[in-house]
């Protein structure tokens, strides 16, 4: 019945192509295979460790070590936030100033004595903040509630992101700049561009290593690596996500509420900003209104290195897991080499730019390949 | 021995496994006219993508006054002497009419980067006259009016002096005048030496106009020579002539008498008017018009993709306000679109991906959301299975490696895995071969016979007739008439959709009823 000239489908197409020459390989050869790997940026860190250790021996020392994990759950935990929205072919600018702003809340709620001289002009001042600390000082219910409202903050500036987005239709990219900008200016603003100190012993304690590595940050990391994991790869919302990034309109005839969708995306990625928030303040043990100013291009960078396509429909948590881990090695190790703020910028800026060009040649062969 | 212009010699192209031209032999005599006519999907652009340099012939050569041809690009055809009118413009809106026909040889002041808008403004100024054409090339060309563009774009084509033209439905926006204007325009320049390939649906003109024709069916010459041997009716014949009792399953009658889906008065200022209808359980309705006529916008209001102003949708007697998707879903409803590229499918996914979205809610855990991958993968084969979908591997492999009818029982399989007690198919056969289609048709006989009610839209007429106990003809936005079986006929369908009375003895345009 079926006059399909349905020949078993060859892994190479067998139109000629003039212009590709030979690259063409039936078998593709190893350093392809390679190339092409889920596994190809770990490689690649391996890879690159191996190399430096009798470079920078130091790099293995306990020290170093705790200081590299101490740098990389924050880092991850945003980053797994941003993966979200990356994979809705979206952009979330405004985790950093989710990051200040969450800081300074929560900083606001449990701080147990504030400066006056700092901060009698801020317009908290006497309101939320007084000589006697923040809103909850010395209550018991300081931390619990101090994370709670730094979340919500992150809920909350995810939200009007997303709502923005799914139903105005505006560019993320515009949307997220300007709660970028108005964000960050804000938590400056309340504080006056001060620190908050004095935060409660207990909420310190999260970034501080109990036993060699392990510590609170290392478990609330990986807990939301493997939740978010499970998120993208198991459930409704995950390959609604995926199926929405790949193609929008393709989606909603099938019935995937696509701005739902889209709201809860950047709604996650504020959370994640908040939880990266929570980790890094505890571990400067301030509330800190410019804190995340700089780590935008990590958060994007790390990203694009674990190979999460900003076209959108592409990307996995272990992805970006890989992409964090090679871009804090990478900066830790130019550190240990003396080099200089600027150089390790320019090293990693032309480090994104080859994992870009590493992403075009993949999905070149991918496409090949077809 | 006539002078040949270009010949293609035994051209074999295909896409993803299926024919798309099969050994195709013509040729092009200088200072000659030659009509190429087809359906949609015949082959005619693919066979003028190659000419173009856009795509690669698998098989076969093309031959240039004699000389053997391989165009690797478009630049490279241009070169050749070869120019396209193709019939999507393709001009920019936003500059005048002067920088467009120049746009690819800008007049300079000597050896400086800086344009002499008068001698370019000269030269243009004398190629539209030439063409009788009343368009100042200071004009920007988005003010111009649809017809004006394409006698620019004409124009842009003749601006570079070449051999060999190819026109591709030109006149599809021009006027009755602008159109006689072309054709005398057409004719003067073969008297002057030059080859033309003329592309068109309206068989008149292809009459009146050409030297020779070359009739493509399916990607194969049909027939050709010159234009006195074949009239209107061979042509047709060529064109579309099959057995249509090999193409068609036998057609049983399961209609009920249960109404599953009604619409009440839907109008959408300047779409449609005022459409009310009503499929029944088990009955296969199909809608035929032009493309434009609203059929395909009724039917994305009918699923809640696109709003409507005023009316109503009830879907087994309930009524769905301002519903969207997820809605009509979950009232039995499933909408098979008619772009399977960009509406339907996600290409670059896998198989099991794209089967499982519309269904993924049935097979979510309550609390934790959990996909149950397992038992949507069970029920995935069995839809694959049942409609014999062809693949190797549904979790791994992609959809855009499958062939069009394939990708088509994909698209169709993930809305049976709900299954559907309502499906609207929009040009479900469209671009698919002829044995796809058929299991598409045997589809949905099966789905009629379990009590689903289809709403069934097509451009091809003879489908339509072979497949639907009623047809809902529609033009400009509104329902001209309803034909039952009895009543079906070809003629009276098409006359219908060109809004000619039945009884009136003027002769129509033949066209096919298309809108590549």
């Amino acid at each position: 019945m079926n006059t399909t000239p349905k020949k078993k489908k060859p892994v190479v197409d067998d139109t000629q192509h003039q212009g590709s020459g030979d690259s063409l390989a039936v078998q593709p050869n190893l350093g392809k295979r390679i190339l092409m790997s889920e596994y190809f940026v770990l490689y690649l860190t391996i890879l690159y460790i191996i190399v430096l250790t009798p470079i920078i021996p130091r790099l293995w020392h306990p020290m170093n070590i705790q200081n590299i994990l101490s740098n990389l759950w924050p880092l991850l935990v945003v980053a797994i936030g941003q993966t979200f929205v990356l994979i809705i072919a979206g952009i979330d600018l405004s985790q950093t100033s989710v990051m200040a702003m969450s800081s300074v809340v929560g900083a606001v709620v449990m701080t147990r004595s504030v400066d006056p001289i700092l901060f009698t002009k801020s317009p908290l001042w006497g309101v939320f903040l007084s000589e006697q600390g923040g809103l909850l000082s010395n209550s018991i219910f300081a931390l619990p509630v101090g994370i709670v409202v730094m979340l919500l903050v992150g809920l909350f500036i995810g939200f009007l992101n997303g709502f923005s987005v799914a139903y105005f239709r505006m560019p993320p990219f515009i949307v997220t700049l300007v709660s970028m900008m108005l964000f960050s200016a804000m938590a400056i603003f309340l504080t006056k561009s001060e620190n908050i100190r004095h935060l409660p012993e207990a909420y310190l304690e999260i970034s501080k290593n109990q036993f060699f590595v392990v510590s609170g940050s290392l478990i609330i990391a990986i807990f939301v690596m493997v939740l978010a994991h499970i998120l993208l790869s198991r459930t409704l919302f995950g390959k609604r996500l995926y199926a929405v990034g790949i193609n929008a309109t393709a989606s909603q005839i099938s019935g995937v509420p696509a701005r739902r969708t889209t709201i809860t995306a950047y709604m996650l990625s504020g959370m994640c900003a908040s939880i990266a928030a929570i980790l890094y303040s505890s571990r400067l043990e301030m509330g800190r209104p410019t804190l995340g100013s700089t780590i935008f291009i990590d958060i994007v960078g790390a990203n694009i290195i674990g190979g999460i396509s900003l076209a959108g429909g592409k990307g996995k948590v272990t992805w970006t897991l890989f992409g964090v881990f090679f871009f804090i090695i990478l900066a830790n190790s130019l550190n240990m080499l003396n080099l200089s703020f600027y150089i390790i910028d320019m090293v990693k800026g032309s480090v994104i730019l080859v994992a870009a060009l590493l992403d075009v040649a993949r999905n070149r062969i991918s496409r090949e390949q077809m | 021995m006539a002078d040949i212009a270009f010949a293609f010699k035994h051209i074999s192209k295909r896409f993803f496994g299926v024919h798309a031209l099969k050994q195709v032999s013509f040729e092009l005599e200088r200072g000659k006219i030659l009509g190429l006519v087809g359906e949609n999907g015949a082959g005619k652009s693919t066979l003028m993508n190659i000419m173009g340099g856009v795509l690669q012939p698998e098989v076969g050569t093309l031959l240039l006054r004699g000389e053997t041809y391989r165009p690797l690009s478009p630049l490279d055809a241009s070169c050749a002497g070869i120019e396209f009118v193709h019939q999507e413009l393709n001009l920019f809106t936003n500059l005048t009419v002067a920088e467009n026909i120049s746009i690819n040889s800008f007049p300079c002041m000597r050896r400086t980067p800086f344009i002499n808008k008068r001698t370019m403004h000269q030269a243009c100024r004398k190629l539209l006259e030439s063409l009788n054409l009343d368009i100042a090339p200071t004009m920007l060309v988005e003010n111009l009016s649809p017809g004006e563009r394409q006698l620019v774009e004409i124009a842009k084509a003749l601006s570079t002096d070449a051999d060999i033209l190819l026109f591709d439905e030109p006149t599809t926006s021009l006027t009755a005048k602008d159109t006689e204007n072309l054709f005398s325009l057409l004719r003067h320049l073969r008297d002057a030496g030059k080859s033309i390939i003329y592309i068109s649906h309206i068989l008149a003109d292809v009459q009146k106009l050409v030297d020779d024709v070359v009739i493509l069916r399916d990607g194969e010459v049909m027939g050709g020579g010159p234009i006195g041997d074949f009239p209107i009716k061979r042509m047709i014949n060529l064109m579309v002539g099959r057995e249509i009792n090999h193409l068609f399953p036998e057609k049983t009658p399961y209609a009920t008498d249960t109404v599953i889906l009604e619409s009440q008065n839907i109008s959408e200022p300047g779409i449609v008017r005022d459409i009310s209808i009503k499929v029944h359980a088990g009955e296969i309705v199909g809608m035929f018009g032009l493309m434009g006529s609203g059929r395909t916008e009724f039917a994305r209001m009918l699923f809640g993709v696109d709003s409507y102003h005023e009316g109503e949708v009830l879907v087994q007697g309930k009524p769905l306000p301002r519903h969207k998707p997820e809605q009509s879903i979950r009232n039995g409803m499933a909408f098979i679109t008619e772009n399977r590229r960009e509406e339907g499918l996600l290409m670059d996914y896998p198989i099991i991906e794209n089967i499982g979205l519309v269904s993924l809610p049935d097979y979510c855990a309550k609390v934790s959301r959990l996909v149950d991958s397992k038992r949507l993968f069970r029920r995935a084969n069995e839809v694959g299975t049942s409609l014999k979908l062809k693949c190797n591997n549904l979790k791994l492999q992609k959809v855009k490696s499958l062939s069009g009818g394939n990708q088509q029982k994909v698209v169709i399989g993930k809305w049976l895995l709900k299954d559907p007690s309502l499906l609207i198919l929009d040009e479900p056969t469209r671009g698919i071969d002829v044995g796809a289609k058929y299991e598409v048709y045997l589809i949905m006989e099966r789905l009629a016979s379990e009590g689903s009610g289809i709403l069934f839209i097509s451009s091809e007429v003879e489908e339509l007739i072979a497949m639907c106990d009623r047809i809902i003809v529609w033009s400009q936005g509104e329902i001209m008439r309803e034909f039952v079986r009895d009543e079906f006929s070809q003629e009276s369908i098409m006359r219908i959709a060109f809004r000619q009375e039945l009884d009136d003895d003027a002769d129509i345009e033949v066209a096919t009823y298309g809108n590549e």
